[in-house]
């Protein structure tokens, strides 16, 4: 993880009553052929939440998005907001604000006409309209690029006119699909940094879909891990990073070492240490299981004896993460970087569990690293 | 590594070596581009020549002068407006919304889609009228409105490909769906998103259109309406040929200004928005 969510919240924010809706999405089924892209999908978005819907390509992300905004008709389930069930209403009159993956702007208009388009479309005068788009426009800092068309702008600035478009119509959610990823990596950092300023000032309701672990786990207040048309885990990106609920979660979210253990009481038997087990139930018993480790769960201690070897050294800076072969398994771990110019590759090590305890899965095929 | 020098080869060719490799298709394409001028401009030269002439070979506006006096002629320049008229809104109508219809809703149908609508070039101008006569009302067959419909169907192949490039062109989907979560029903997103850009496919497949029809003699022959090109034809048994030939000029120039008018409508709003890219 090279960034985690900022706890510092600005003075306006913290002082806003939300004024987003809530969100209940319930039961929500939708296949395309053969493949079920929600398969029974639930989620409880509470008015003014920020929330991130995480997973692969494929799992069924996009689609809740598109049945929340009225896109896609689900063959089954209910969208619920503010207590009105919205199932059959069309996306026009749901009152929900959306910036996509793609550019969407409309090339005919420049970008005043482009923020004013819902205005329009809600018979508001043509000077309240003007004026609410410059403010809008204002707003994402694009005042002084009114009267550009599409062409004009950027990839950023266009996402940006894009955000106040969305939120010029005071939507009741603001739906986000994907809109950083055609950025390159200064403007996406930048633009993520206004989208989650402007979000908590007026704090306005948000679903965000990214396949991004580090932009679900910046901006949300709760990311929602999801796959193959399920929810995995729905948990604050803290929780969701120290507590992941299921193997996938800890597999997609950070880095994670397989690690195969038995489990005995409770307990597993990791490197001969002796940890408590998180995950292992009745169902365990006899089953061949994996410990999942994150990489700052292990330290590691120069030992001539030890049961591992260095095999490779990789320098982020404050951290340096080794990957460390014990008994053929291989693991990450992360070590403050003034802790290993002793640690040449080969050096004999001996590794151990520093956490109470660990997530344990049913084991893979064979033993692989995440 | 080798990547980076292939890049480098490139980088450092001498424009004089790249050009030398242009000259080749250059001169090519202005012969061709010569040929095809002479071949098309030549006939029209000729008659222009042909129609400022009198019977003497005399320098004379006669033959256009008269032209509105000739017996039939009014009619038959009133009759082909009305048709071309009736023709482009009919398509407008038809096939606008269904190369819509078709992109966002029908995306695995676009072939097929295609195949039929060229069709009606493998099929000859008889069976197309045939088969329309059969299938329409009476009170359609009695009108000459039936030729719009058939001239519709003679031009799909134009029209449809050139809107089905248009939509492809742009990202229909996400502007639609843009419109629509702003609040835009159907005919709002259609009107004020869509078409408009969508004009220059939409004016370039009119134009087609409109010019096809002008032209066309078998099926309005065949239905028995005297449209321009049919009353030239007519006109040619008993009379000069100086006032037919004008009149075959007249109709290429009404034509012309016609789609002037139409592309200049496209150029106008290019204009504008290139002034105020430059005013930025």
């Amino acid at each position: 993880m090279t960034q985690m969510k900022e706890t510092t919240v600005t003075s306006s924010a913290s002082t806003t009553t939300p004024a987003g809706a809530g969100v209940d999405l319930v039961g929500l089924v939708r296949s395309y052929g053969r493949v079920r892209a929600l398969d029974g999908f639930s989620l409880t978005i509470k008015p003014g939440e920020f929330i991130a819907l995480l997973g692969p390509s494929g799992c069924g992300k996009t689609t809740a998005l598109r049945v929340l905004a009225g896109f896609e008709r689900p063959d089954g389930g209910r969208v619920i907001v503010d207590g009105a069930d919205l199932s059959n209403v069309s996306a026009q009159k749901r009152d929900m604000g959306m910036v996509f993956q793609s550019y969407s702007l409309f090339p005919n208009m420049n970008a005043l006409h482009n923020v004013a388009f819902g205005l329009r479309m809600r018979r508001q005068s043509s000077r309240d309209r003007n004026t609410k788009a410059r403010e809008l426009l204002d707003l994402v800092g694009l005042s002084d690029q009114a009267q550009k068309y599409p062409h004009q702008m950027s990839g950023g600035q266009q996402q940006r006119v894009a955000l106040a478009r969305a939120l010029a119509i005071e939507p009741r959610v603001l739906l986000l699909d994907e809109p950083l990823s055609a950025l390159d990596a200064k403007v996406r950092a930048e633009l993520r940094d206004q989208i989650r300023s402007l979000q908590q000032r007026l704090a306005i309701t948000t679903v965000f879909v990214t396949h991004d672990q580090e932009e679900a786990l910046s901006m949300a207040d709760r990311v929602c891990v999801m796959s193959q048309g399920h929810i995995e885990q729905t948990a604050t990106p803290a929780e969701l990073y120290a507590r992941p609920a299921t193997a996938f979660v800890a597999q997609f979210v950070g880095v994670s070492s397989r690690v195969p253990v038995t489990v005995t009481a409770g307990q597993a038997d990791v490197f001969g240490q002796s940890v408590a087990a998180r995950g292992a139930d009745a169902h365990s018993v006899g089953v061949a299981l994996d410990a999942l480790l994150r990489p700052e769960e292990l330290a590691v201690m120069v030992d001539p004896a030890g049961k591992g070897f260095v095999t490779h050294k990789s320098f982020f800076g404050a951290t340096t993460r080794l990957i460390v072969q014990v008994e053929e398994v291989p693991v990450r771990v992360d070590v403050r970087s003034d802790l290993v110019a002793d640690m040449a590759l080969g050096t004999r090590v001996d590794v151990k569990v520093v956490t109470p305890d660990v997530l344990v899965a049913p084991r893979m095929a064979a033993p692989t690293e995440a | 590594m080798a990547e980076e020098l292939a890049l480098e080869e490139v980088l450092n060719e001498s424009p004089v070596r790249r050009s030398g490799r242009r000259r080749r298709p250059s001169l090519w394409r202005t012969v061709v581009f010569l040929f095809a001028g002479l071949y098309f401009l030549l006939p029209i030269y000729a008659g222009m020549k042909f129609t400022l002439q009198d019977i003497h070979g005399h320098f004379s506006f006669g033959a256009i002068t008269s032209l509105p006096h000739v017996a039939g002629f009014a009619d038959a320049f009133w009759l082909s407006m009305r048709l071309a008229g009736a023709t482009l809104v009919i398509e407008a109508i038809l096939v606008v919304p269904t190369a819509i219809y078709v992109h966002l809703r029908l995306p695995r149908l676009r072939r097929l889609f295609e195949f039929i609508t060229i069709l009606p070039i493998v099929f000859p101008p008889i069976v197309l009228i045939l088969g329309l006569t059969r299938a329409a009302p009476l009170w359609i067959r009695a009108s000459p409105y039936m030729l719009s419909a058939e001239y519709v169907i003679l031009s799909l192949p134009f029209v449809y490909r050139s809107l089905d490039a248009g939509l492809s062109a742009i990202d229909l989907k996400t502007l639609t769906e843009a419109a629509r979560s702003l609040g835009g029903n159907w005919v709002k997103t259609v009107w004020r998103v869509i078409l408009p850009n969508l004009r220059p496919a939409l004016l370039s497949a009119l134009v087609l259109s409109m010019a096809l029809v002008l032209g066309e003699y078998t099926m309005a022959s065949l239905d028995l309406w005297t449209t321009i090109p049919v009353w030239i034809v007519q006109f040619q048994q008993g009379s000069n040929g100086h006032i037919q030939i004008a009149a075959s000029m007249m109709g290429l120039i009404v034509t012309w200004v016609l789609l002037t008018v139409i592309v200049s409508i496209d150029r106008t709003e290019a204009r504008r928005r290139k002034a105020t890219k430059a005013a930025l």
